[in-house]
């Protein structure tokens, strides 16, 4: 709610939840950091800790910064006294709450009353914070939303003083000029979003963490359009499903963490020889196996580019930033389409449940119309023609010549009949191949933030996008010559990128995975193996935890 | 003014218009013969040509695809039913009929059958049991007999083979039949009624594989010397000898039929009336819609991110 009050202040906002993988509950996180300008990281230190029991005070504390804020409930929590460098702000949270509710609530309602109280030291719109808990708990009876109004209430009325060390003052976000409304959401939700914009109105899935809330949405929200999702028994069985709504002529969407990609690689093979466009996201998690499946971690870049059996073209993409995660899906169905491909989108736990406003896409340009193309095919129709890209003739289209064409897994020649002619196999793998270079002539080279040319350049992908700009910008701010270059899409590699890496005299990839046996990350690796560049380095690491900006900085500048 | 309806003349739907590439079959192969009942069936219910769909996983049965001149996929090993089950939920205007194998369907694919029966998905699936891997020349399949040798098993099977109508029955397919390849009639009968049925309906077809596992289903054809036992279906007549033949949609009825030792009973075994994924799913697509009024697609989507300012 304090992410969504800031988005609806025009100010920047940036979430970084943690949850740990026990049913019965534990210790959550929640981080939240809110700037007047552009946030790029969940930053590295706190400013303001709240804390609501001892063990979560003793597991954070040490990410409070020297002079920052302890708020505690004093009713649970005792600090070290000894810690004096903390401005120790204790409050009966739990005893309030209690008091101000009474009743049936009990203690329900406490993080509520702690939102009256950051209300209160923070000066932050409390009008539009009464709003924003009105609807929230809009569809429960008019009690809750009540109960919730007195909490926060009781917590804006408590007098806690000014404890701030530092001035804290969120400029009412610039009125800018165009007035773009923002919308709040994670990055999940705007993946889904952005699949639903992009037309697609299919899929199917099975639960895995952190993937599971993609196809939660899809899956209430898709009926709406007259659309299906369909929670499959299996992963083998929803990238099928997935592939049988693609072939019935609706592009359709399949996803899953990395050890279920696995399951799904050898019908994504299929996909790729049988030439059926095919959108499958992975929301990466620590791997390998089971992992650690709370944690982030970019590892399967390898898996995405490299996962399948056999010569098997597939286009990786992958999101950088919350907002990125609704256009990239744009993006990744404009290209399953018109290269009839399957294409991989990467997200990571991070931005799957990290929280951000960003402003609002203009739906109207943007939405693209699902309809399956039935349009009889005339006289010669070749499913599978070597000269130009594969257009598929979906079941229900009446074929001119009488001649209906089967799509298959087999080699086949172009009117898709099953062959082992050598030269039709290497023919035909040439086709699905080309597809690829066709796509990375269109596809924009990427800018550089910073000078164009330079010291080093600090080439990321994926969510680790926001650190490195960060990074970025205060080394420049401290007079660095320091410059970054973000990969969207990571296969095919946009062209161009060997004239940037020329122009500086270290490129250092900054990538959340191992260094591998001969000291690169997944990234760095493909890169000096496509450039032949000694010059690229490695930046990498696999605690499980974003980069924070230090991590990056004493990295590089070492 | 009068309206004048522009109907296209359809072209009678022939055997020559269906046949597609000369099936790749050993010679004498059972499935020469489910092709051809296939085409018949199709001839005599002249479906729109270009509604007809046919889907395969993997194996020699599920080259059928490139047998028939209609849409068709052949996918990959084992996952057939998913892939049509996407196609059948997402195109309420088309025919979708799978083949496959044993292997295909009990053994690699055995998860998929349970829960596309289970989900009730409409389609007509013919499972072409030989009893062993034919395409990869002679192994045990998930229904060889015990005893019997394979190269996997050169001094005979010992696993117990799947019982497919039980199997069926059990993850809840709402038209469950078994039929023999040698037996035209039959089978053209099993396989219209399947697909009349409005849900997940499996034909299972004694098909012999003559290369492989030679004379495996000559006990059910009378003309090996054999018998075929075609289960006697309650015509609900009143009548005193009606309380004695088999009531389709008993469960337990169906077990015990199933328990008959081989070569077994061949018919309907189980035939319900259940509602289809594809009904259900298409009652909840309607009345998520309806609450919406016809709003066009950028408006509700316009509406979720007006909640999300």
């Amino acid at each position: 709610m304090l992410a969504r009050l800031a988005g609806r202040s025009a100010q920047d906002v940036m979430t970084y939840m943690t949850i740990p993988s026990t049913i019965s509950g534990g210790p959550s996180i929640f981080q939240v950091r809110i700037g007047s300008g552009e946030v790029l990281s969940a930053g590295d230190e706190a400013d303001f800790l709240v804390a609501f029991h001892q063990h979560s005070y003793e597991d954070h504390i040490h990410f409070l910064r020297e002079g920052g804020v302890l708020l505690y409930d004093s009713d649970n929590v005792q600090p070290d006294p000894n810690k004096k460098q903390f401005v120790h702000v204790g409050v009966p949270i739990t005893g309030l709450t209690i008091e101000a509710l009474g009743g049936s609530a009990k203690d329900k309602g406490k993080n509520i009353f702690v939102l009256g109280l950051l209300a209160r030291i923070f000066h932050l719109d409390t009008d539009k914070f009464k709003k924003l808990i009105s609807e929230r708990f809009s569809g429960k009876s008019g009690d809750v939303a009540n109960t919730a109004l007195m909490a926060f209430q009781a917590g804006f009325a408590y007098p806690v003083g000014n404890v701030l060390s530092r001035l804290y003052r969120f400029e009412p976000g610039m009125e800018s000029a165009t007035e773009k409304a923002q919308v709040t959401m994670d990055g999940n939700q705007a993946l889904a979003y952005g699949l639903i914009a992009a037309g697609v109105r299919h899929g199917a899935g099975y639960p895995i963490t952190p993937w599971s809330s993609v196809m939660e949405i899809l899956r209430s929200e898709l009926p709406k359009y007259g659309g299906l999702f369909v929670q499959a028994e299996d992963e083998l069985g929803a990238v099928s499903l997935a592939l049988g709504f693609s072939y019935g002529g609706h592009l359709a969407v399949t996803g899953s963490a990395g050890p279920g990609i696995s399951l799904k690689s050898e019908a994504i093979g299929w996909a790729s020889m049988a030439e059926i466009p095919l959108i499958v996201v992975n929301v990466q998690r620590g791997g390998p196996s089971t992992g650690l499946p709370t944690n982030v971690e970019q590892s399967d870049l390898y898996q995405a580019i490299f996962g399948g059996h056999g010569d098997s073209p597939r286009a990786v993409l992958a999101a950088a930033t919350v907002e990125d995660c609704f256009y990239v899906a744009l993006e990744a169905a404009r290209i399953a389409r018109k290269f009839s491909t399957p294409v991989i989108i990467l997200s990571d736990s991070s931005l799957a449940t990290r929280i951000e406003a960003f402003d609002e896409p203009d739906l109207k340009t943007l939405m693209q119309d699902p309809k399956a193309d039935l349009a009889p095919r005339a006289q010669g129709f070749r499913p599978y023609a070597l000269e130009h890209i594969t257009s598929h003739a979906p079941p229900g289209t009446p074929m001119r010549d009488g001649k209906y064409p089967v799509v298959t897994g087999l080699e086949h020649d172009e009117m898709g009949h099953p062959t082992g002619s050598p030269k039709l196999h290497a023919a035909m793998t040439a086709k699905r191949r080309r597809k690829l270079q066709l796509l990375a002539e269109e596809i924009p080279v990427p800018q550089v933030h910073g000078d164009p040319e330079g010291e080093a350049l600090l080439v990321g992908w994926g969510s680790t996008f926001g650190p490195i700009h960060e990074a970025v910008t205060r080394a420049r701010e401290r007079g660095e010559s320091l410059s970054a270059l973000h990969l969207r899409h990571l296969h095919p590699l946009p062209n161009g990128l060997n004239d940037i890496f020329d122009r500086f005299k270290r490129v250092i990839v900054i990538e959340m995975n191992d260094e591998g046996l001969y000291g690169y990350g997944q990234l760095a690796t493909i890169l000096r193996a496509r450039y032949c560049n000694p010059k690229i380095r490695s930046l990498t690491k696999t605690d499980g935890l974003t980069f924070r900006v230090r991590e990056i900085l004493e990295g590089v500048l070492k | 003014m009068n309206a004048v309806a522009v109907v296209e003349e359809r072209e009678k739907l022939t055997k020559k218009a269906l046949t597609a590439d000369h099936p790749t079959w050993c010679p004498g192969c059972g499935d020469f013969a489910v092709l051809a009942a296939f085409y018949k069936v199709l001839e005599k219910r002249q479906l729109p040509h270009e509604s007809i769909v046919t889907l395969a996983g993997i194996g020699c049965s599920s080259r059928f695809p490139y047998f028939v001149n209609t849409h068709g996929a052949h996918f990959i090993h084992g996952r057939a039913v998913p892939l049509a089950s996407g196609v059948s939920l997402s195109r309420p205007d088309l025919h979708v009929f799978l083949f496959g194998g044993d292997g295909d369907g009990f053994s690699i694919g055995g998860n998929h059958l349970e829960h596309g029966a289970r989900k009730n998905i409409r389609l007509t699936y013919v499972i072409m049991d030989n009893f062993v891997y034919g395409l990869t020349k002679k192994q045990t399949s998930p229904t060889s007999p015990i005893g019997y040798r394979s190269k996997t098993d050169p001094t005979g099977a010992i696993d117990q083979p799947v019982n497919p109508i039980k199997k069926l029955v059990a993850a809840g397919a709402t038209f469950v039949a078994r039929t023999h390849a040698t037996q035209i009639n039959h089978m053209m009968q099993m396989i219209e009624r399947a697909m009349d049925h409005d849900g997940f309906s499996v034909v299972e077809v004694l098909s012999e594989c003559v290369e492989f596992f030679p004379g495996a289903f000559d006990a059910g054809n009378p003309r090996k010397g054999g018998t075929f036992t075609v289960i006697d279906e309650r015509k609900w007549d009143n009548s005193p000898e009606d309380e004695a033949r088999h009531d389709v949609t008993d469960e337990m009825a169906a077990y015990r039929l199933a328990s008959v030792p081989f070569p077994g009973l061949f018919g309907v075994f189980f035939e319900v009336d259940r509602p289809t994924k594809n009904a259900l799913e298409g009652k909840w697509i309607a009345e998520a819609q309806a609450k919406f009024g016809g709003a066009s697609d950028l408006e509700i989507l316009q509406k979720t991110f007006d909640r999300l300012k």
